[in-house]
């Protein structure tokens, strides 16, 4: 080695030599040869858990879309399903898929706001605090009650006269109960959770310079919320409201109890679109359970394809939440650190 | 030029003074988000104390032997629905314990399964699978964890019970017990396999976010010393994501309770207790978990005996699930001692 | 700077006396007096015959992907005296050290040529945790496991859990442990009760704690990537007492960027450039007489 160089010492050339023996590469990683009996046996068990994963996951997905595909035909899309015995020659499902969007329209449309509020209330006010227990205690009941409950106090409420208009009335005078509203508030509690647990994660996750600086500037808490906070936290909205609708268009308890196991949507009164919320219907879910051998109709082709159906609108979904949660967070928070920065700095960006 | 969050006064060059809440409006904010927080607490309430209200008829008539065994229930939902008592009985008469049993068959067997299947996958996922396969596993996992109940049970209805009626239960089986209940593909076996697979990827999923944010420091001293990799994972990660995979089994458990449907299609239609004194025949029996119950009588609530009834069994589920949650928060605290949080 | 001024480093010529047991701050806090710290020099070194090698490392050349990180290194690890690895960032000391107990392994896309043995045995032909039983390691920042005391440095020792949180307790155990404890020199604080969370202890206690976890299955090597670098001057001084006493039974490798540090504590120096061995020799020799103009710009602060 040379001893050259002045006495500030700047990086050398690299040497492009190489080792003059042979070279071993690759990690290399451990072999289990040399592991005890019992560490081997956890490690096979491993294995074969994990390749077992993918064989079910493997089946499940090729035999829904294999059988899904086989029966699927574009006019299913676009006819209703006919009122008669002959259910797997003719008819489609275009009313369930109708019914489908309206419940998971509904349902988010209330609980998006009313989750957000909860969130923001529980992050950012919190007095009193018994009440703020409460509140966190009465969402964990809701996320852990199963949905069957949740329709029966659903009904119970929506047969209450004064309820009438967001149904029908029997011929016995009876309030019927069972309508898209019914539905559709149900499941905006199913998805309450989701949506309130996403907020709140995405809020907690602010750094708390951008409250305070918010503050330091003279704003009050309603103006950093609504002006600084929840743009901030848009995409955990997104999220939860899009976990929530996968929630909802997967449930089928909800309707049945609530929408009942008609396979037509069949309007109440005459208002145009009030007249549909009134009335009854069905979802895929319901479509899928009605034609299967559980339910009323007997045919298991237009059920594979509905199912289908479900799935590409699941897996839809599911593409969106993870677009939604990789685009997010860092570049938003990072836009809006650099608009404050820019404001405390006095330049424009 | 993008918009200021704090200043940007939407409406252009209109300036519009109000827009800044004062202190006033912020004390009107406080009290509408509060108000709302509030509304959904006293709905919760209401439908807890709802239930327990409309159950009571049900639990007073029978006492504590509501939950335990006498009869078939079958019989006893009919006897309701014609307004005709049972003999000897009062018309609410009613003995759960086939359902109770039926539940906890199937959720418990499903849920051991599936904490021990699904600790393993997500070890193999982190630790030992091949890079490229736990990417590509990733999504298919989540997709796997949304897919609908009723689509479980179509699968497990049009696929799963045929085969296991035709290959698993021999005729001879099916005539022993002829005179009791049929035996077909919709039985316990189908149920708890079927309830397995379908709390599968939820558990993986959470299992495997904590083993891979358990610090890698952790990892690396432990290799370090000499501790091969599975130790390694037995002994520091698991351990670290103990509190996870415990919140992961608890919501798999809360899940599993609550299923209605697809236990509904595949479980058998007969409130039946299945015998584990029978033998093999005992896995093939039909069973009636208390979800899907509710589910299969919930046409007849006109009925006040039933309603009744039915109230009873969700009052249940509702216990079930508080005392899940509360088990979850429990083993948490116990895990706080070590550093060990979540 | 003038290339031939002497490394600015406080000289007394006291010789330090090594201890069995370091000196240590009272338990209310109270320390020896910063003085301390920074008046200490160089170690005695060991009577020769105490001193005998137990690694070699040959020609080697190690890279991650493309780069060769190491290139062309020989030296020797001994029993019975500290080797000090210094250099600048990226020098590729900590590789080095991490190659000697084959840590490199576990990095995808990482090549080596050469030989490194332990007792001339080739590393690479022995299995792989026995090496690193024999090896072991302590990292810069102390990674106590999130367990008792107890457990952190009963960990490597071969038994089997009892059940429940407590592990069974033979005496062989409570053997080693308290032993380990003592040669780290932690027994005297934590000894009362070893159940207490690792988590608990202060910096300083963690990376003994971390010692003592290494010192458990009584190895032949240990390896000290950056120990101090974490921690306040008073752990430090605690440490480096600790690495000059166990010098006797543990051959020591103990990577620095802290000179002074180096300077206190080790008796062989091989300083590191750009992955290339530029000097190697006793530490009397590379910080007093230097041969190499790149080691005087280094020790003198040139650049680093």
């Amino acid at each position: 080695m040379s001893a050259t160089g002045t006495a500030a010492a700047p990086p050398d050339r690299i040497l492009a030599a190489g080792p003059p023996g042979p070279v071993i590469s690759g990690s290399r990683r451990e072999r289990t040869s040399s592991w005890p009996l019992a560490d081997r046996l956890g490690y096979w068990l491993c294995w074969v858990a994990g390749v077992g994963i993918c064989l079910i996951a493997l089946g499940i997905m090729v035999f829904m879309f294999v059988k899904g595909l086989s029966y699927l035909k574009l006019k299913l899309f676009v006819e209703n399903p006919a009122p008669e015995a002959l259910q797997a020659k003719s008819g489609g499902f275009l009313d369930p898929i109708i019914g489908t969007l309206i419940v998971a329209a509904l349902g988010t449309a209330i609980a998006a706001p009313l989750g957000v509020a909860v969130a923001t209330w529980l992050t950012e006010y919190r007095r009193p605090s018994w009440l703020a227990r409460a509140v966190e205690s009465a969402i964990e009941v809701i996320a852990g009650t199963p949905s069957v409950v949740l329709a029966l106090f659903g009904l119970l409420i929506f047969s209450q006269g004064f309820l009438a208009f967001l149904s029908q009335r029997a011929a016995n005078g009876n309030v019927y109960g069972r309508s898209f509203f019914a539905a559709g508030a149900v499941m905006a509690v199913l998805a309450l959770p989701l949506i309130v647990a996403s907020t709140r994660e995405a809020l907690l996750a602010l750094p708390g310079r951008l409250r305070e600086a918010s503050y330091a500037l003279g704003r009050t808490r309603a103006t950093t919320i609504r002006r600084v906070l929840l743009p901030s936290v848009r995409p955990g909205i997104a999220t939860g409201t899009v976990l929530g609708m996968g929630r909802i268009i997967g449930d089928t308890a909800i309707i049945k109890i609530l929408l009942g196991v008609a396979l037509l949507n069949e309007g109440v009164g005459h208002i145009p679109i009030l007249s549909v919320l009134r009335g009854t219907g069905a979802t895929l879910t319901t479509f899928v359970f009605e034609n299967s051998p559980a339910g009323e109709g007997n045919a298991p082709q237009k059920a594979y394809a509905a199912a289908f159906v479900l799935m590409v609108m699941v897996l839809l979904l599911n593409a969106l939440v993870t677009w939604l949660t990789t685009r997010s967070g860092g570049q938003r928070e990072r836009r809006t650190r650099t608009w404050l920065a820019a404001r405390m700095s006095g330049t424009r960006g | 030029m993008d918009r200021d969050p704090l200043t940007a006064q939407p409406g252009g060059a209109r300036r519009r003074r109000r827009r800044w809440a004062t202190a006033r409006t912020d004390q009107r904010a406080e009290r509408t988000l509060g108000a709302l927080a509030l509304a959904v607490l006293v709905l919760i309430a209401a439908m807890v104390v709802t239930v327990f209200v409309k159950a009571w008829p049900s639990f007073s008539h029978n006492g504590l032997s509501w939950f335990g065994p006498g009869g078939d229930v079958d019989e006893q939902l009919r006897a309701m629905q014609r307004s005709t008592p049972l003999a000897g009985h009062s018309i609410y008469y009613f003995r759960a314990w086939p359902l109770i049993w039926g539940t906890l068959l199937t959720t418990g067997v499903a849920v051991l399964i599936a904490l021990l299947a699904s600790t393993l996958a997500a070890i193999f996922l982190t630790e030992f699978a091949p890079p490229a396969l736990r990417r590509g596993l990733d999504p298919v996992i989540r997709l796997l964890a949304g897919i609908p109940s009723v689509i479980y049970g179509l699968i497990g209805i049009l696929a799963i019970a045929p085969w296991i009626n035709e290959h698993l239960i021999s005729t001879a089986r099916k005539e022993s017990v002829a005179y009791v209940v049929q035996l077909n593909g919709a039985n316990l076996t189908t149920a708890t396999l079927i309830l397995t697979v379908m709390i599968l990827p939820i558990m993986i999923a959470i299992s495997a976010d904590a083993l891979e944010s358990v610090p890698r420091a952790w990892h690396e001293g432990s290799i370090a010393l000499g501790v091969n990799r599975w130790r390694t994972i037995w002994r520091v990660s698991l351990r670290t994501a103990r509190p996870a995979i415990t919140a992961a089994a608890v919501l798999a458990t809360a899940r599993a309770l609550g299923e209605a449907v697809m236990l509904f299609m595949v479980a058998g239609s007969r409130g039946f207790a299945a015998n584990p004194l029978d033998g093999l025949t005992f896995l093939f029996e039909p069973v009636r978990p208390l979800a899907a119950t509710i589910f299969e009588e919930s046409d007849g609530l006109t009925n006040p005996a039933i309603a009744h009834t039915i109230y009873a069994i969700g009052a249940v589920l509702l216990v079930s699930a508080a005392l899940l949650s509360l088990a979850g928060w429990a083993s948490k605290q116990q895990l706080k001692r070590f550093g060990i949080g979540i | 700077m003038d290339p031939l001024m002497p490394p600015p480093v406080r000289r007394i010529a006291v010789d330090r006396e090594p201890t069995v047991a370091p000196p240590r701050p009272a338990a209310n806090g109270a320390t020896p007096g910063p003085a301390s710290a920074t008046t200490r020099s160089r170690s005695t070194r060991l009577a020769p015959g105490l001193v005998r090698e137990r690694m070699r490392v040959e020609g080697l050349w190690l890279a991650y992907g493309e780069n060769w990180v190491v290139r062309d290194v020989s030296l020797s690890v001994r029993q019975g005296e500290v080797l000090a690895m210094i250099g600048a960032s990226g020098s590729g000391k900590t590789t080095l050290l991490r190659s000697l107990n084959r840590l490199t392994e576990v990095t995808a896309g990482a090549a080596r040529s050469g030989t490194i043995t332990i007792d001339a045995q080739d590393i690479h032909e022995l299995e792989v945790n026995e090496l690193r039983r024999r090896v072991t390691m302590v990292f810069q920042q102390p990674n106590p496991f999130p367990m008792s005391i107890f457990d952190n440095v009963a960990y490597a020792l071969a038994e089997r859990p009892g059940r429940g949180r407590r592990r069974r307790r033979t005496p062989e155990l409570e053997r080693a442990v308290g032993e380990a404890l003592h040669r780290a020199g932690l027994y005297d604080e934590v000894g009362g009760d070893l159940d207490r969370s690792a988590l608990r202890l202060s910096g300083g206690q963690q990376q003994r704690l971390c010692i003592a976890r290494a010192l458990a299955a009584e190895p032949e090597v240990l390896l000290l990537d950056e120990p101090c670098s974490a921690l306040d001057p008073i752990s430090t001084a605690t440490i480096e007492d600790l690495i000059v006493d166990l010098r006797e039974s543990v051959a020591i490798v103990i990577v620095t960027h802290n000179l002074q540090q180096a300077f206190r504590v080790a008796d062989h120096v091989a300083f590191m450039h750009l992955g290339e061995l530029v000097e190697y020799g006793s530490s009397e020799q590379v910080f007093d007489r230097p041969a190499k103009q790149r080691t005087r710009d280094y020790i003198s602060g040139a650049f680093g």
